[in-house]
Order: structure tokens, then sequence, then C-alpha cells
């Protein structure tokens, strides 16, 4: 057995212990060992990735129990993939906070090295269970991490995300309740197995299971009705904490993903159940963001706006389902998660250049170093609004093309006026941020160290959507095998449950 | 038996939504808290009700009822009492903060 798979885990978590005993050390003492931690899991999710290409699935079982009895970490296709963007936006995120967020409060590194801890559990876990305890960790530190150095504002939010989120892990554990009163187990792979032969009389109990496991994922990935929670949480945030926040959405969408591809499919009609009401709700999603990103304020509130319009536009991929549709899927989730965050750090970075103005759309001082914040936010617009010839463009490109026939009237019009909406945006905003100033540069703002740091982070995150765009085909090439192996559905299985799965009787007791 | 659990279940469900509903956040960490009491028995009973019998292997005993859902029930417990004691410390915080204990503290002016 190898033990690739739990080190993107094993390592944060790791690093969070011993940040909590270090937390009285001086913050650059901190700082190394946090960054340490995230530069060797980025190194060890690069190496799953590596494993993972040549096609097999690494299975670490926790203690060596053995399935479906044990807990299985997957280190497949998708896992790695999202293990790698997942660091590729951390260690961005990090760095910006290292320039003085982290000053604000004592207990910053501990908390974020145990966020990417939940958030790398979360994608490689096999098990339901697992998924929910990973999914615990994960808010946990991001409860944490939304209060902090925050505000009336942040609490506010706090507040109200936390008690969302705690009505949304009851669900999820009623949910849990019901698959394994009916199922037996909640090892995914098994659940499928299960799911196949299962008996007629079961059949109600186990959609409502099922139905409320994807109620509870997409109000994670917030889809329109349950996603009113985060144009008023993400502002709230601080700039680095947003920029990883960027992937919280996309944890429940890979979820949604997982459960679609294993359990639902395996099910006789198990994917009727996202009919029809999953593709209107996300195209519900995509108008809802395009609104919320026409009226924002501010900055921070426009890429609430960005998210869900990425959110909306994911969920419909999966919806759809075919090979083409998840293929197209995977290539614009990672650089879309990685722009988005780009997104947050940049307007971090306009709002500690403005003064009072902050991150307001309104007129404001001229810009320090306007002409690289101004080639950052052009690279992002382009990137983030679809147009060509960056990463955006690609990604909507596949979706437009991979979808089937009846549902093209839709989500043509749909993709594409909320790209020219970005668009319009975009273009509003950078005019108000970088043409039309009033005043002098602000002398406060001018005092105020910005820091190499954060240039560098935001450098690295602007970077990423041409680097995507320029190595397009063997990112396209990996996304369009993943989907493969997702929809085959046959090697996540036999990597999970061994060759032949252990039988048990179909009720536990 | 089964009768009375459910019922149980159901009215801790129906008290914990009520208050969960309410505006202030006092009430809404108990509705949270009936809510967790309703979840966990709800997954105590996903092992199928067979009184007198233990979950691991006695001697002498000849059925055993299944162990998994107390493990699970036992994690749900730790998390959730972790999350209250969060939740609590941040409502007294936004107590503080605003003066007053509704969810939505920061409406006023922000």
């Amino acid at each position: 057995m190898s033990h690739w798979p739990i080190l993107p885990f094993l390592l944060p978590f790791t690093a969070a212990v011993l940040l909590l005993l270090l937390h009285r050390a001086p913050l650059a003492v901190q700082r190394g060992v946090s960054l340490a931690a995230a530069l060797l899991g980025a190194g060890a999710s690069v190496a799953l990735l590596c494993q993972a290409a040549g096609g097999g699935v690494q299975v670490y079982a926790l203690g060596n129990w053995p399935a479906p009895y044990g807990i299985m970490l997957v280190g497949d296709r998708l896992a790695a993939l999202m293990l790698v963007t997942l660091y590729a936006l951390a260690l961005p995120a990090l760095l910006s906070a290292c320039a003085g967020l982290d000053a604000c409060g004592p207990w910053f590194h501990p908390l974020f090295q145990l966020q990417l801890a939940g958030l790398a559990a979360a994608f490689l876990t096999g098990d339901m269970f697992n998924l929910f305890v990973a999914f615990e960790i994960l808010l946990l530190a991001s409860y944490a991490l939304l209060a902090h150095g925050g505000g009336k504002a942040a609490i506010g939010a706090g507040l109200r995300y936390v008690i969302l989120n705690l009505a949304g892990s009851a669900m999820f554990l009623i949910a849990l309740a019901i698959l394994y009163a009916t199922l037996g187990t909640l090892n995914m792979a098994d659940m499928a197995v299960r799911l196949r032969e299962i008996a007629p009389a079961d059949v109600p109990l186990v959609r409502v299971g099922l139905l409320l496991l994807v109620l509870v994922f997409v109000l994670k990935a917030a889809l329109f009705p349950l996603a009113a929670w985060l144009p008023a949480t993400y502002p709230a945030a601080a700039p680095a904490i947003a920029c990883l926040f960027a992937i919280l959405t996309k944890v429940g969408i890979v979820a949604l993903l997982r459960l679609d591809m294993t359990a639902l499919a395996a099910m006789p009609q198990g994917r009727a159940l996202l009919q029809p009401w999953l593709p209107l709700l996300a195209l519900a999603t995509i108008a809802y963001g395009s609104v919320s990103a026409l009226a924002a304020a501010n900055l921070a509130r426009l890429g609430a706006g960005l998210l869900l319009i990425s959110s909306g536009t994911l969920l419909f991929a999966i919806a759809n389902g075919n090979v083409g549709m998840i293929s197209a899927l995977l290539f614009y989730l990672p650089q879309s998660t990685l722009v988005t965050g780009g997104f947050f750090l940049l307007a971090g970075a306009i709002a500690i250049r403005r003064g009072d103005a902050a991150d307001r759309l309104i007129r404001g001082p001229v810009l320090r170093q306007r002409t690289a914040i101004g080639l950052a936010f052009l690279t992002l617009a382009v990137a983030v609004s679809g147009l060509p010839p960056l990463s955006g463009f690609l990604g909507k490109l596949m979706l437009l093309q991979a979808v089937d026939g009846g549902q093209a009237m839709l989500w043509w019009p749909a993709l594409l006026g909320s790209g020219l909406i970005i668009a319009l945006v975009m273009a509003r905003a950078g005019s108000i941020l970088f043409w039309e100033p009033e005043g002098h540069a602000d002398s406060k703002a001018e005092h105020e160290p910005v820091g190499r740091q954060r240039a560098l982070a935001l450098a690295l995150l602007v970077l990423v959507s041409p680097a995507y765009a320029i190595c397009a085909a063997p990112i396209a090439a990996y996304a369009d095998a993943t989907a493969q192996q997702l929809i085959a559905g046959t090697p996540y299985a036999s990597a999970s449950l061994g060759t032949a799965p252990a039988r048990r009787d179909s009720r536990p007791g | 038996m089964e009768l009375f659990l459910a019922l149980a279940i159901g009215l801790l469900t129906t008290c914990g939504v009520w208050l969960l509903l309410r505006p202030r956040s006092m009430s809404i960490i108990i509705g949270l808290t009936l809510l967790t009491y309703a979840v966990n028995l709800l997954i105590f009973a996903g092992a199928r009700l067979k009184p007198g019998v233990a979950p691991i292997t006695l001697k002498g005993a000849t059925t055993l009822v299944d162990p998994l859902p107390q493990a699970l029930i036992l994690t749900a417990i730790v998390i959730s009492f972790g999350m209250t004691a969060y939740l609590v410390a941040l409502a007294l915080k936004g107590l503080g903060v605003s003066g007053h204990d509704r969810a939505d503290i920061d409406e006023d002016g922000v």
C-alpha cells in the first residue's frame, strides 16, 4: 500500500498541531513552518497527480482495515486534480496572509493548516461519514478564519454562516442515518454496489436519503435559493481568506459529482433524481450571480457574484452529465477557482491603495503602481469573463460544445449572457478604478506597507490563467481521462473495495 | 418501543426547527442542540432497536446489535459539542459588539 494519498492531508494536519504548540514562537518561525507544510503538501499532491495520470487509483486504508469496513482514502484522478488546485490556491493565499494578516490574531497559522487538512480530506475520502467529518473540520476552520481580523460585520456574517452550516450538518447526518439504515454501508463504492440490487421496498427511503445528501452539497455549492449566504459571507472575510474560500463552494460541487458518479449512477433511475430541478436552478444561480455582480457596490461583492456564476455553471454541467460535459467541467473548475481567488486578492490590493474609498466602486484617489495593478485587473477580467485568448474562454468553449442538443437552447444564452454581463461589469469597474480618479494619491495609503509577498501572491494567481491557456492541451487530456474514469466507475469501485468485494447481509444487525 | 422513539425524534425535531427559526441567537443555539439530539437518536435507530442486546460480542450471547451507528453517534456528539461551543462564543462576542442578541447583529447601520 502506497502512503502517498494520505500525505496531502497529514502534512497540514501535523503542521497545525505543531503550530498550536509553537503559538508563542516568533511569527517568522510560524510563517516558516506554515509555508514549508504547504509547499510539502503541494509536492505530495503533484506526486499523487503524476501517479493518478498513469491511470492507477491509489487507495489508502486507514489503520489497514479492509474495505468496506475500514475507511478508505482514494487518490483517483479527480482527487489528485482537486488537491493540486487546492495547493495552487493555498500557497498564494498563505503568502499574501504572511504580509501582515497573520499578525492580527494569535491562531492564524494553525487554523489555516486545519482548513487545508479538512479540504484535502474532503477531496480524498471514499467514505460518506468521513466526508462529513472532513466537512466539519474545514467548516470549523473556516468559521474562525472568517472572523479573523474582522470587526462587527465579520462577526454578524460569521454568526449566520455558522448557524446555516450547523443546520446543514444536521441534514447531512439525517441523510447518513437513513442511508446507513437502508444500505448498511457508507463507503461510496460499496453504496453503489448495494444500490444496484436494492429492494423495491427500500427505494423511497433511499431516495429521501440521497436527495437530502444532494441538498447538503448544493447548499455548500451555493445553488440559487440556498445561495444568499455567499454574497453576505465572502466580502466580510479578509482578502487572503476570501481567496482561499474560493475553493469552499467547489467542495460541494466535487462531493455532488462523486455522489452522482457512484451512488446515483448505480441506482436504477438514480440520476433522474436530479432532473429537472437541478439544471433549472443552476441556470437561476447563474442569473442570480449575474444580477448580484451587476448590483455590486464593491469589488469583494463582485467577486462573490463571480463565484455564484461559476457554481451555477458547474452544477448545470453535473446535472447534464455526459462525458464531454464532465470533461469540460473538470477543465473549467480549477482555472475558475484560481482566477476567482486571484480576483479577491486583487480586490484587497486595490483596497489598500485607495485609502477610505477602499474597494468600493466609487471615484477615488489615483492608484499607486497603476500599470501593474491595471494589467492584473485586465488579465483577470479577460479570464473570468471568458474572452479569448485566456483559459476562461477555452473552458467556456468546451462547455458550450459539450452540451446535449435539447438543452443548448437554455445553456448557450445563459453561459454567453453571463459572460457578457461579467465583461460589462468588469469594464465599468475598471473604468471607475483606473480612468476616473478624483484628487491625488491618498497620503495615508502612501505610507501603508504593500508587502512584497502580497505582490508575489497576486502575480502568481494572475499568471495562472495565461499558463493554463498555454498548457491547455495536456490539461484537457487529463480532464477527459478523468471524466472517462468517473463515468466508467469500475476503476474507482475495484480499487476501493478490492477485487472481490466483501459481502454482508444487506441489512445491518 | 419503535413508536415511542419515533415520536421522541419527531418532537425533538419539531422543537428544534421552531427554535431555529427564531430571531435571537440563544434560541437558535438551543434549537440546534435539540436538532442534534434528534439526529443522534435517528442514527441510533438505524442500527434497529433490539432491547437487551449489547453492541459487543459477550460470552454466551447469540446476537449482537450493529455497533457502527454508536461509533457514528459518538463522533457526531463530539463534533456538535465543539460546534455549539464555538457558536456560543461567537454569539457572546456578537452580544458584546452590538448590545443585543439577534442573529442579524450587523444589520443596523453597517
